[in-house]
């Protein structure tokens, strides 16, 4: 018996991913001869990498098609999750060459890591089997991981990174429990096939078993109440540029998850699923807008309002059709824009061996510095949903989704949340307008490219916010 | 016709102008006042042609402009104005013009922010009078609570964070229920463009929820009873500019939305609660106006008696419907809903007046409260003379502007019933009352402390700002004949809208 290696036309389709994967192993191999003091090389070639796949993907080298068996599918939907993920996470890549510099964190490791992190990214959204799912998830999990408990001897990010593991397993192996049941059910690891049979299922109670936890993992990893409990630890005790990189483009993978494993799966089963999804939504909204009102910190002010972006990203996925896929994928690549800009924020703020992460840190900041000011303003009111901002755009897309599957109790919960979430931004820009500087009061780095990349993410979300209509269509078309 | 896209420069040129100023920086407060102050005054002067080339006899709305924006969601960048939209946003760039002259050398701190604001605001609050795409108007009129918000907080008084909280909060809670509804009719109908809203047709039960929906949207803008208790808190702390706009601009912006969303796009269930809003409306007018009468902080009493004159603008809209349905009498329907108009009109100038009198008085003393004042004529007489004409104004004078309106909406009120016109009328006697006590208090008697007897009379700045004002509250109100001439047609339109029901297509 010979081993089925497949022939070389089919692995055309993965060109971006294994030009990819063979740059990360370059990479690896050469920051051992790079010097310390030379790193920056390792960084810059890290971003140019994911830029390079990025534009791969846009040029369509290798071309559409399901191969591997159905293993791998290339289509519009995993081409504009790849793009986007690629261009956010080298963005974020941006924000930590300073930070972790600063505070001797920035091995050759975290560039890698963060490579490898998006190679799994890529292959889970790709994924046409059940197989491929979990190993793209435990690619991107583990590599998160890691980069969490890069900095090894700070004692708050090493609870974090342990919490992180021990729940990011468990959230794995719930996921994989709920796998191993659809596959007894259907007798089928493809996700084509066992969409074919779903409904007519044998063992339709198997089925709905294997469902139920399906979701619950994709909660999990989604971090949606009530499996939410890692996630301000773990935004809180990373170092922040890691929270910008496991915050932002992760979300995307995570849906792109969803999106294979329940439409492209279980979609015969979507009025159960999307019922769950409504619920886990409406409870995420409404405990993640209550909590983070109490939040004295911002990192976990943002963690916990990242939860009620994640009620609203649900919003979309619960009013289910092309449309309500276009704007929960819309929701995730906005949210991901303004995420990396919030927290990107408390990087530009933070000095060595200061962290400004208390809102308290930003009191005064219009006195000191009005256009970063004036940045910090556009997040948070992008963050709020205030027109004309991406973050508006964004709402009304989902809740237009909500309204289109016949969901106005849910519409009414986000928006009721809505107004409760705006008030925790509202304190931000208080304390940066109203307030006077308290000491020294916040000092931006005088880091010029740090200060720029900030400042295109925090514009970008105005311009977006004007012009929407070319990355909506984009995500219109991924879902045509 | 005019090629040029006049409404897109009038709402882009203070908008960018806004961006010009803030770039200035805090330390050139001087450039920053100049800037702000040419960009106002261009767009009181590109304001004239608006006047000028508008077809007095067309009901329909003119100087269209329409273009594709999101066509991925139907969305367009859809501006047009009829007779109702050119009188509020010529109101907006006048007062806009005034309060950047008043504010010269009352501000000090952060200069170049407050008159960035300011301009934004300007833009914001045309945008939001010549939105025919119903996003479009979302955008515009959600968009103007940031500005607001940084003018209250920053610039305000002592307890300015609590009001501007508030402010934000109370706004922003109202706008996101219209929001849903206009989703629901744009999956129902597949278009944002008021024009289209105005066809669709609504059954009862959609029309009851959409019209709860944009009540709690604009009820909290005007403010109606009993969501007005923000406005109190905002206009108490708010800057003496933030406090003009507020009321002479902003809350109009609520009476505006009843116009053109409540009364044409759900008119059945209009019909159906229009019990409700008068009941509030008559609330607003008779119980705030005696809340008025304790207040001893002079921007709080101005503050509620702008609720209650408010309260006379959704009385006059929303007797429309009973008249109009149950007595088919058109002429009075449209008397009613003309009377809210001018009356909106005429607020906007007699409480920028007020308020701006307060604001006199504030930048000499730093104090508000009516105790602290007494016997301001005997040091202040060219001050005294025009704050007392606002007041009688205020009050419902005729031969002021502030008694075209109410008559109107009295009148009005009768034709439907006499017991709603007494009612409505008992403000003429609560409006005397607090504004006449006022003035007695602060204008009248002895001179009540050596700070008032250092008083100095009003500056040139300060008299050309309240003498703009005194002239726009005479010319109303001894010659409102061009306001009602501009305003005829599209009222004309309105009514004929109420009277035709959306239920028999169905």
């Amino acid at each position: 018996m010979t081993l089925p290696i497949p022939p070389a036309v089919e692995l055309l389709p993965l060109t971006p991913e294994l030009v990819l994967v063979g740059a990360t192993f370059a990479l690896l191999m050469l920051d051992l001869f790079v010097d310390e003091s030379r790193r920056a090389i390792t960084h810059l070639a890290a971003i140019v990498i994911l830029l390079v796949t990025a534009g791969l993907i846009v040029a369509g080298v290798g071309g559409q098609g399901v191969v591997l068996n159905g293993m791998f599918i290339r289509d519009d939907a995993a081409d504009v999750m790849k793009i986007a993920i690629c261009v956010i996470s080298a963005m974020s890549l941006c924000y930590a060459w300073s930070y972790l510099r600063d505070r001797g964190l920035y091995k050759g490791e975290v560039p890698v890591l963060m490579l490898f992190a998006v190679s799994g990214m890529m292959l889970l959204v790709s994924s046409g089997s059940l197989v491929m799912v979990y190993l793209g998830l435990e690619m991107l999990a583990l590599s998160s991981y890691a980069l969490v408990a890069v900095d090894r001897d700070g004692p708050v990010a090493s609870e974090a990174a342990i919490k992180y593991f021990v729940l990011g397993s468990l959230a794995s192996g719930i996921l994989l429990y709920g796998l191993s049941l659809i596959y007894g059910a259907t007798g089928t690891l493809d996700l084509a096939q066992i969409r074919a049979v779903a409904d007519v299922s044998s063992n339709p109670d198997l089925m709905l078993t294997g469902m139920v936890f399906v979701v619950a993992g994709i909660a999990f990893k989604f971090g949606a109440v009530p499996f939410h409990m890692w996630l301000p630890d773990v935004y809180h005790g990373a170092p922040t540029p890691i929270t910008i990189f496991i915050g932002a483009a992760p979300k995307l993978a995570t849906f792109g998850m969803a999106y294979r494993l329940l439409e492209g799966g279980l979609g015969p089963l979507d009025a159960r699923w999307q019922l769950l999804i409504a619920g886990l939504a409406a409870l995420s909204l409404v405990i993640g807008n209550l909590v983070a009102l109490a939040q004295s910190n911002l990192k976990r002010m943002l963690a916990y309002s990242t939860i009620s972006h994640v009620g609203f990203l649900f919003l979309g996925l619960a009013g289910g059709g092309a449309q309500g896929y276009a704007a929960a994928l819309f929701y995730a690549i906005s949210y991901a824009i303004m995420s990396a800009a919030a927290f990107g924020a408390i990087v530009v703020l933070s000095n060595r061996g200061f962290e400004a992460d208390g809102i308290d840190d930003f009191k005064g900041l219009n006195a000191r510095s009005p256009w970063m000011a004036g940045l910090v303003l556009c997040v948070m009111a992008s963050l709020a949903g205030v027109p004309p901002f991406l973050g508006f755009w964004a709402k009304l897309a989902v809740l237009r989704a909500a309204l289109n599957g016949d969901l106005m109790w849910l519409a009414i919960v986000g928006i009721v949340s809505a107004v409760i979430g705006a008030f925790y931004y509202l304190r931000v820009i208080k304390a940066m307008y109203f307030d006077e500087p308290v000491g020294e009061g916040p000092i931006p780095r005088a880091d010029r490219p740090l200060r720029a990349v900030f400042g295109v993410n925090a514009l970008a979300l105005l311009a977006l916010g004007l012009f929407w209509n070319p990355l909506m269509a984009w995500c219109q078309q991924a879902f045509a | 016709m005019s090629h040029w896209p006049l409404l897109s420069i009038l709402i882009w040129l203070p908008i960018l102008g806004g961006a010009a100023v803030l770039a200035l920086g805090n330390n050139r407060a001087g450039a920053a006042r100049w800037l702000a102050l040419a960009i106002a005054l261009a767009s009181l002067a590109l304001s004239v042609p608006l006047f000028t080339g508008f077809d007095y006899a067309e009901a329909g709305m003119q100087f269209l402009e329409q273009k594709a924006w999101i066509p991925a969601y139907d969305i367009q960048y859809h501006l047009g104005v009829d007779g109702i939209s050119v009188a509020l946003i010529g109101l907006t760039t006048l007062v806009t013009a005034l309060v950047l002259i008043g504010a010269w050398s009352s501000i000090d701190k952060r200069v170049s922010q407050y008159y960035a604001a300011f301009l934004f605001l300007e833009g914001l609050m045309i945008g939001v009078f010549s939105a025919l795409d119903s996003i479009l108007f979302y955008v515009f009129f959600e968009g103007m609570l940031i500005p607001m918000f940084i003018i209250i907080g920053v610039w305000g008084g002592p307890r300015r964070v609590y009001a501007s909280v508030k402010f934000f909060l109370y706004t922003f809670l109202g706008s996101v229920f219209m929001l849903v509804g206009l989703i629901y009719m744009y999956l129902k109908g597949g278009s944002w463009q008021l024009a289209d809203l105005y066809a669709l047709q609504l059954s009862a039960a959609e029309q009851t929820w959409l019209f709860f929906a944009f009540l709690i949207a604009f009820a909290v803008k005007v403010p109606m009873f009993p969501v007005h208790t923000w406005l109190p808190d905002a206009h108490v702390e708010a800057p003496t500019g933030g406090s003009v706009i507020l009321a002479a601009i902003m809350l109009k912006i609520g009476g505006y939305g009843f116009l053109r969303f409540s009364l044409p796009i759900v008119p059945d269930a209009g019909q159906e609660w229009a019990w409700l809003v008068i009941a509030l409306s008559l609330i607003a007018v008779i119980y705030v106006g005696l809340v008025a009468l304790v207040q001893d902080d002079m921007k709080k009493l101005i503050a509620y008696s702008s609720i209650s004159h408010m309260g006379f603008v959704t009385l006059g809209t929303f007797i429309a419907f009973g008249l109009v349905r149950d007595y088919a009498n058109v002429d009075a329907a449209r008397l009613g809903l003309q009377g809210a108009m001018v009356q909106m009109i005429s607020h906007g100038f007699i409480s920028a007046a007020m308020f701006s009198c307060v604001g006199v008085l504030y930048d000499r003393m730093h104090s508000r409260m009516i105790k602290d004042y007494g016997g301001v004529a005997n040091v202040m007489p060219w001050f005294a003379a025009l704050f007392v004409l606002f007041a009688m104004a205020n009050s419902g004078l005729p031969g002021t502007s502030g008694f075209v309106g109410e008559f109107m909406v009295i009148l009005a009120s009768f034709q439907k019933h006499p017991m709603l016109a007494f009612a409505a009328a008992t403000t003429l006697i609560t409006g005397a009352a607090y504004t006449l006590w006022l003035i007695k208090r602060v204008v009248y008697g002895e001179i009540g402390n050596a700070h008032v007897a250092e008083l100095e009379d009003l500056n040139p700045r300060e008299a050309l700002v309240l003498g703009t004002y005194a002239v726009g509250v005479l010319l109303i109100g001894l010659w409102p004949k061009p306001l009602t001439d501009l305003m005829e047609p599209s009222i004309a339109q309105l009514a004929a809208q109420l009277a035709a029901t959306k239920l028999t297509g169905l």
